[in-house]
C-alpha cells in the first residue's frame, strides 16, 4: 500500500502539499514550518546571551529591546502555541481515535494557510514601515501605543495568527465528539487525545480575548479611543488584564498536550499500563479549567485589590494540584516497569525533571511576598524557560523521537539522540538555572545591561546557551539523515498498543483501510483489568 | 480508492457535525465581543454618570427602528430554512433576499447616524469630545467600537447570506442538505442577539 506521501494525482508537487487536505500533509508542514521559526526565535535568543556577556560590544539598546520582543513573539506564536497540536495532534489525532482525517479536513487546511499568512506578516512587520516593534511580547499599553515601531502590522498578525488557533480549537474539539471510532469510549482514548480536547477548549474559549484586546490596540493607534489612555480616562492595567486572560489560559494550550505526549511514551517504554489512566485524564479537564482563573498572578504588582491579589494566589497553587497528581502518575507508571531507556524516554524523563523544577519555582512566585521580590526579576525569566521550553520544548523533542518512525518511516541513530540529549541537558540547565540565581540575586529582565556582580551568572548562562545550541545541531543532524539515509522503520518499533502503531509507517492515505473497533483501553501490557 | 466512499458514512461531517462545529465557533464569537463588554463595564461602573449623560444624546428612534429591523431579519431567516426544508426553493430565496435587504436598510441607517455624529464633531480623538469627561470619551470610543464592529459582522452576514442564496439558486442547499444555511442562520441570529444587548447598553442607559 502506498504512503501517504506518494502524489494523490490530481495534483502533484509543492501544489500537492499546499492544497492537501490530508491531515497528515498538514501536520508534516506545520512540523517543518514550526521547526523552522524555532531555530530564527532560537538564534535570536543566542544573540541576546551574546550582548549579555558584554554589553554594548555587539549591538546597541534599541537592537536589543527589539531582539526581545521578536524572540518573544516568534517563540510563542509562532512556536509554541501552535506547537503540538498543529504538528504532531493533526497527525496522530485521527490515527489514535480511528478516524480517517479531522472533522473538517478543508477548515484544516484554512487554518495551515492562516498560519502562513499570520508568520509572513510577522516577518513583514519587521522590515515595514517603524521596523521590528520593541514593546516586548506581551504589548503592554500605553507604551505599545505610543512606539513609532510597527506595531499594527505585528499585532494584526498575531491576529491572524489566533484565527489560526480558533479554528483548529474548534477541530479537534469536533473531530474528537463525532469522529472516534466505534468502541473508542471516552474512556479509552489515549491521554494524548485527552489533552488535546482540553486544549481545544482553552483555545476557543481563550483566544477571541486575545483577539479583541490586540484589536483595540490597533484601533487606539489608528482613532485613539482612549481605553488604555490614562488621560482620556483609560486604565492600562484593563488591558493587561485582556491580555492575560488569554495568556495565562495560553500556556496550558502549550503545555497540556506536551503532557499528553509524556502520557503517551512513559508506558510504552515501562511496558506498564498508565497508572491511574481516569486521574491523568481529568487532571488535564481540571488544568484547563482552573488555569483559566489564574491570570491575575501575572499582575501581583501592577495595582490590584488586596482580596483579589488572595484569591489570584491561592488558585495559582490549586491549579498546581493537577499537575502534581500528573508528575506522580508518571512517577508510578514507572515503579515496577520493565524501563526500556530510549531517546524517547530520556527525552521524557526530562520534561518531567524540568517541568517540575519549573512548576515548583512557579509556586515560590504565586506566593504574593515571594512575588514582590521576584517580579520583573530573571527569576521570571528562568521559571517560564523552564516549563515552557523544558516543559513544551522537551515534550516536542520527546514526541520527534517517539513518533519520527511513524512519520518518516526510518529510523535514527539511538546513540547520536542521546549525545545529543546530553548536550542540550547541560547547556539548557546552565542557560536558565543561572538565571533563578540571577533573579534572586535582583537582576531585572528585558535589561541590555547590568552591574558587575552579575556577570558570573551571565556568562555561565550564555556559556550554556551555546551548548545548547551544539546539542540542537547534533539532534537535527542526526534526525535528518535518518530520514534520507535511515533503515527503513517496523510498523512498531517501540511496542506501542496504541492504533498509530497498528497502521504501515509512514501511514497510508486515509489510515485505515478498516476503521478499528475498539474493546479496550489504550495502554495494555497483560497486567491492566480489563 | 476503495476507501473515499466510506467516508461520507461517517459522522463527524454530516450533519450533527457542521452543527456542532458552528456552536463552538459562535462561542469563541461570544468571546471576541466579552472582551468589549467587559470593558464596557468596567468603565460605566466607573462612570456611570457621564455615561448617563452622553447616551442621550443618541438617536433613539434610529435606533428602536434598527433593532426591530434585525430582529424581522432574523425571523425571515428561520422561515427561509423552514422553506427549505419543505423543499420550497422560490420562498427560501425569497426570504433570504429579504433578510439581505433588512441587513443592508440596518447598515444604512446605521451610516447616517454615525455620519450625523461625525458632522457634530463626535468622534475617537476629536477635539470637542476631548473637552468633554472622561466617561463621555469612553463612552463614544465604546460605541464607535462596538457598533462598528457589529456592523462589520452584519456586513459578513449579507456576504454570507448572499453565497447561500447561491448556493440555494444551484441547488446545492436542498431540502436534504440545508446545513449550511442553517449554520448561517445561526451565525445571522448571533449578529442578531449582540445588537440586542448594543442597543440597550448605548441607547437606554439613559
Amino acid at each position: 500500500m502506498s504512503s501517504f506521501y506518494s502524489d494523490t494525482g490530481q495534483r502533484s508537487g509543492i501544489a500537492g502539499w499546499m492544497m492537501s487536505v490530508d491531515h497528515k500533509r498538514i501536520g508534516i508542514m506545520y512540523l517543518s514550518a514550526l521547526l523552522l521559526f524555532f531555530s530564527i526565535g532560537t538564534s535570536l535568543g543566542v544573540m541576546m546571551r551574546l550582548n549579555l556577556i558584554s554589553p554594548g560590544t555587539f549591538m546597541g539598546v534599541h537592537t536589543y529591546n527589539r531582539l526581545f520582543t521578536i524572540h518573544g513573539i516568534i517563540q510563542i506564536f509562532l512556536f509554541i502555541i501552535p506547537g503540538i497540536p498543529v504538528s504532531f495532534g493533526n497527525f496522530f489525532l485521527p490515527l489514535l481515535i480511528g478516524a480517517r482525517d479531522v472533522a473538517f479536513p478543508r477548515l484544516n487546511r484554512l487554518s495551515w494557510w492562516l498560519y502562513l499568512a499570520g508568520a509572513f506578516l510577522v516577518l513583514a512587520s519587521l522590515f515595514l514601515g517603524g521596523g521590528a516593534l520593541d514593546t516586548g511580547w506581551t504589548f503592554y499599553a500605553p507604551y505599545s501605543i505610543k512606539t513609532k515601531t510597527n506595531v499594527s502590522l505585528a499585532l494584526f498578525a498575531v491576529f491572524i495568527l489566533g484565527f489560526s488557533s480558533i479554528l483548529t480549537g474548534v477541530n479537534f474539539v469536533t473531530t474528537i465528539h463525532r469522529l472516534r471510532a466505534p468502541g473508542m469510549k471516552w474512556h479509552r482514548m489515549p491521554l494524548f487525545v485527552w489533552t488535546l480536547y482540553a486544549t481545544g477548549w482553552v483555545q476557543i474559549l481563550a483566544t477571541p480575548v486575545i483577539a479583541i484586546s490586540l484589536l483595540l490596540i490597533i484601533l487606539e493607534r489608528f482613532f485613539g479611543m482612549g481605553f488604555f489612555d490614562p488621560l482620556k480616562g483609560g486604565d492600562p492595567v484593563l488591558f493587561e488584564h485582556m491580555f492575560w486572560i488569554y495568556s495565562h489560559p495560553a500556556v496550558y494550550i502549550m503545555i497540556l498536550p506536551a503532557m499528553g505526549i509524556i502520557s503517551e511514551v512513559v508506558p510504552v517504554f515501562a511496558r506498564k499500563t498508565l497508572f491511574g489512566y481516569r486521574a491523568v485524564a481529568y487532571s488535564a479537564l481540571a488544568i484547563a479549567g482552573v488555569g483559566y482563573l489564574v491570570w491575575g498572578h501575572h499582575m501581583f504588582t501592577s495595582g490590584m485589590s488586596d482580596a483579589s491579589r488572595v484569591v489570584f494566589s491561592l488558585l495559582t497553587f490549586i491549579v498546581a494540584v493537577p499537575s502534581g497528581i500528573k508528575v506522580f502518575n508518571w512517577v508510578a507508571t514507572l515503579y515496577k516497569g520493565s524501563i526500556r531507556v530510549d531517546a524517547p524516554l530520556i527525552f521524557a524523563l526530562t520534561f518531567i525533571f524540568l517541568f517540575s523544577i519549573g512548576g515548583l519555582t512557579g509556586l515560590i512566585q504565586g506566593a504574593l511576598s515571594a512575588n514582590l521580590h521576584l517580579h520583573g526579576t530573571y527569576w521570571i525569566v528562568a521559571h517560564f524557560h523552564y516549563v515552557m521550553f523544558g516543559g513544551m520544548g522537551f515534550s516536542f523533542l520527546t514526541a520527534l523521537h517517539y513518533w519520527f518512525p511513524k512519520m518518516f518511516g526510518r529510523m535514527y541513530n539511538e546513540r547520536q539522540a542521546k549525545i545529543g540529549w546530553f548536550f542540550l541537558f547541560v547547556g539548557f540547565n546552565m542557560l536558565y538555572f543561572s538565571m533563578f540565581i540571577l533573579g534572586v540575586q535582583g537582576m531585572p529582565r528585558r535589561y541590555f545591561d547590568y552591574p558587575p556582580e552579575y556577570f558570573t551568572g551571565h556568562l555561565v548562562s550564555t556559556i550554556g546557551s551555546w551548548i545548547l545550541v551544539a546539542g540542537f545541531v547534533i539532534v537535527f543532524r542526526n534526525l535528518i539523515i535518518a530520514i534520507r539515509k535511515g533503515p527503513k522503520a517496523p510498523d512498531n518499533p517501540w511496542g506501542g498498543t496504541t492504533l498509530e502503531w497498528k497502521v504501515p509507517s509512514p501511514p497510508p492515505h486515509e489510515n485505515f483501510e478498516e476503521i478499528p473497533v475498539i474493546t479496550r483501553g489504550p495502554y495494555h501490557y497483560g497486567n491492566d483489568k480489563k | 480508492m476503495e476507501t473515499t466512499k466510506s467516508r461520507a458514512d461517517e459522522p463527524g461531517s454530516g450533519y450533527e457535525g457542521a452543527k456542532l462545529g458552528m456552536w463552538f465557533f459562535l462561542i469563541t464569537e461570544l468571546l471576541f465581543f466579552g472582551g468589549m463588554f467587559l470593558l464596557y463595564s468596567v468603565y460605566r461602573s466607573k462612570y456611570s454618570q457621564d455615561f448617563h449623560t452622553a447616551a442621550l444624546e443618541e438617536n433613539l428612534l434610529l435606533g428602536s427602528i434598527n433593532t426591530v429591523i434585525l430582529i424581522t431579519s432574523s425571523f425571515t431567516m428561520a422561515l427561509s430554512i423552514t422553506a427549505i426544508r419543505k423543499g420550497n426553493k422560490q420562498l427560501s430565496s425569497l426570504l433570504q433576499a429579504g433578510t439581505m435587504l433588512m441587513g443592508g436598510i440596518f447598515l444604512v441607517n446605521k451610516y447616517f447616524e454615525w455620519s450625523a455624529k461625525i458632522s457634530h464633531g463626535i468622534y475617537p480623538d476629536s477635539v470637542l469630545l476631548l473637552k468633554r469627561s472622561s466617561g463621555e470619551i469612553l463612552f463614544y470610543g465604546l460605541y464607535y467600537v462596538m457598533t462598528g464592529i457589529h456592523a462589520l459582522h452584519v456586513i459578513i452576514g449579507i456576504g454570507v447570506i448572499g453565497v447561500m442564496l447561491f448556493f440555494t439558486r444551484r441547488e446545492i442547499i436542498n431540502r436534504e442538505s440545508f446545513v449550511k444555511l442553517e449554520n448561517t442562520g445561526l451565525y445571522w441570529h448571533f449578529v442578531d442577539i449582540i445588537w440586542i444587548y448594543l442597543f440597550p447598553l448605548f441607547y437606554l442607559v439613559t
